[in-house]
């Protein structure tokens, strides 16, 4: 690899990119070193935060295609589509483990992965 | 930040700062309805509910709220293990290392709205089932269900 692959860094989509997998690889750092709950929920956030920066930076960069829809001709934004669904089922997940979060801390009074052990025996 | 910081309370708060700041990057990339959708669901909504939960869930002191476990060193190791395959991949990919063609549509909004109703119709409606599905999940899930004789 030769200095000719950094030459072209104005901002592309190769810079979109290396955003986005920095900011998938810290929440990957953080699912696995957290001990909170709500921390390893919010490194899954900020994962679903990444894949969703690649999809629109691929709509934006490659996808350049035009559709035609009832006589008004627009881009084809199927990668923004893609992106709303992720953050709408993110919103589930936040809600439904959220949830989950506070019925076990009722339960054991504490949030912190390492003491939960009802799986082992 | 996010991942760093020993308090999970500031953890929670630079966890909106990123989020907006995904939203600029959406703004860059000429996707203004995600960019209002990133700013108003997550910073608004997500980043909030984190903060009540944290509220909610949180004992002892707070400066040592976010401790890392036994196994950090490890996964450190593997995400700078991920980070520098998916940089390989992206900087030797020579189809990727194209410059954005100047956007000459307007607000994004239109298209979007014609495409969720149009194409993806189905996918929609199945979204908001689910969203309705998770709200009321999450509701017994944290209220509790009485048990019926």
């Amino acid at each position: 690899m030769t200095l000719s692959y950094f030459s072209n860094l104005s901002v592309g989509l190769t810079s979109y990119l290396l955003v986005a997998a920095m900011l998938f690889c810290l929440g990957l750092y953080g699912v696995f070193a957290k001990k909170n709950m709500i921390a390893i929920l919010m490194s899954i956030e900020l994962m679903l935060n990444a894949v969703n920066i690649n999809f629109v930076a691929f709509n934006r960069f490659v996808w350049n295609q035009t559709i035609d829809i009832k006589s008004i001709i627009t881009y084809d934004l199927t990668g923004h589509v893609a992106a709303l669904f992720i953050i709408i089922v993110a919103a589930c997940e936040v809600a439904v483990g959220l949830a989950l979060i506070i019925t076990v801390y009722r339960n054991r009074k504490t949030t912190n992965v390492d003491e939960f052990n009802w799986l082992k025996w | 930040m996010v991942v760093t910081s020993k308090n999970i309370m500031h953890s929670a708060l630079y966890l909106a700062l990123s989020f907006a700041g995904v939203a600029v990057l959406y703004v860059l990339m000429n996707a203004d309805y995600l960019a209002a959708v990133q700013l108003l669901i997550y910073t608004g909504g997500i980043a909030i509910m984190v903060v009540f939960a944290i509220m909610l869930t949180l004992r002892g002191e707070v400066c040592d709220s976010n401790p890392e476990n036994g196994v950090w060193g490890w996964g450190a190791i593997i995400a700078a293990l991920m980070f520098v395959m998916i940089a390989l991949v992206i900087f030797t990919n020579a189809d990727w290392r194209v410059l954005a063609a100047p956007w000459t549509s307007g607000g994004s909004a239109e298209a979007i709205s014609l495409l969720l109703l149009s194409k993806f119709m189905i996918p929609f409606e199945a979204a908001a089932i689910l969203l309705t599905m998770a709200l009321v999940g999450a509701v017994v899930l944290a209220k509790g269900v009485k048990v019926s004789k």
